[in-house]
């Protein structure tokens, strides 16, 4: 009983520690929310991608070495970096023409 | 139009390159075209299951499913290219010297005809997949336009198709002494460059470390989405930002399937000692 309990909460920092790192993109009408992101330089980013638009999308990036598909109405995550301080460039690349947006490592 | 045509192209060039340059490498391997081709079916059926299930293979393992399939599909490729790499090297000379009776008693043609399949079958599904999704976007979508686009979609694909064959028959009109070495190299570094987009994806999933990110930067002098780097990115795994791991990969397997090949080839000497050059 207490056990399970004690295991459970030496977890418990880990937890805090997952969600530290996270930033999120929003992509909806095939545009990306927000166009500018700033992340801290140094670090190892986790990068939640919401995609809220029905069709699929791929994360591109050729700054960060990236390549994602995120279908219709889901979240992929995508780990970058440490980055050096910088701005980073992306597409989604089903709809170039419109969704674009940046990461700024500082 | 002209946007769609760029990313059908770039999606179809990666399989047709590879499915040209193993069509030449086995051009004396009796009826590797009847197994390419169904290695091309097969693939295109797979990559349509594979569209279709995106979601599902996205959410696997917490959100990073999709970077587990694709690098366990490249190190499949990576392994299936190694066995048919060093398998030319004890049979390739064999084969071309007295043609056709030889291969049909060859024990393992068969099971080498079946990599052959699974190579190429793996390609198309990788990258088709990625190609489905996106046309499928666009017929879905209703800004109009579409007929355009799919036309600019139907345009690459063909280009790209058609730099492949180009790759088939540039082969093809390499002269014989020299063919064995230049197809087999060819697969080597094709091997090494699947090896290294594995270890990308990996890091993508931050299942293993970077090691240093990137470990050089030459966008600058040979971008990753003109069109040499493009062609050079799928023919031997040109990054214009490498991760320090994804070199590790990289030269990990050129050491290790060449090792292969040359172990393999030992007993033969004799008749490959002319082949020549490196």
């Amino acid at each position: 009983m207490i056990r399970p309990l004690f295991f459970s909460l030496l977890l418990l920092p880990l937890a805090a520690l997952a969600s530290e790192g996270d930033y999120t993109i929003v992509i909806k009408d095939h545009r990306i929310q927000p166009a500018e992101l700033t992340v801290p330089s140094g670090k190892k980013i986790k990068l939640l991608i919401e995609n809220q638009d029905a069709t699929p999308e791929e994360f591109d990036s050729h700054d960060l070495n990236r390549e994602k598909i995120i279908a219709g109405h889901s979240t992929a995550t995508i780990y970058i970096g440490p980055l050096s301080p910088g701005r980073y460039s992306y597409v989604g690349e089903f709809h170039a023409a419109t969704a674009h947006g940046i990461i700024v490592a500082q | 139009m002209f946007a769609t045509a760029i990313i059908v192209f770039r999606e179809v060039l990666e399989a047709a390159l590879i499915l040209g340059i193993i069509a030449a490498a086995t051009r004396t391997v009796p009826n590797s075209k009847r197994w390419l081709t169904a290695g091309v079916l097969l693939g295109l059926a797979g990559a349509g299951i594979v569209a279709t299930f995106t979601d599902v293979i996205g959410s696997l393992a917490s959100g990073i499913g999709q970077e587990i399939f694709n690098a366990i599909v490249l190190g499949i490729a990576v392994l299936m290219l190694a066995w048919h790499n060093i398998w030319m090297s004890s049979h390739g000379a064999a084969l071309a010297a007295s043609a056709k009776s030889v291969g049909r008693e060859i024990s393992d043609g068969r099971r080498e005809c079946s990599i052959l399949l699974v190579i190429v079958g793996l390609a198309v599904l990788r990258e088709g997949s990625e190609t489905v999704l996106f046309l499928y976007g666009i017929a879905a979508s209703n800004d109009g336009g579409q007929s355009s686009m799919l036309l600019g979609g139907m345009f690459g694909m063909l280009a790209g198709i058609g730099l492949g064959y180009t790759v088939y028959a540039g082969l093809l009109r390499v002269p014989m002494r020299w063919f064995f070495s230049a197809t087999g190299i060819l697969v080597l570094l094709l091997a090494a460059g699947m090896a290294s987009q594995a270890a990308n994806f990996l890091i993508q999933a931050d299942l293993l470390p970077s090691l240093a990110s990137p470990l050089w930067d030459t966008s600058a002098v040979l971008p990753q989405n003109g069109l040499p780097g493009m062609l050079l990115h799928s023919l031997i795994g040109y990054d214009a930002r490498p991760a320090g791991m994804q070199i590790v990969f990289y030269l990990c397997a050129l050491l290790a399937i060449g090792t292969g090949m040359k172990l393999a080839n030992r007993p033969r000497k004799p008749i490959t000692a002319n082949t020549g050059a490196v």
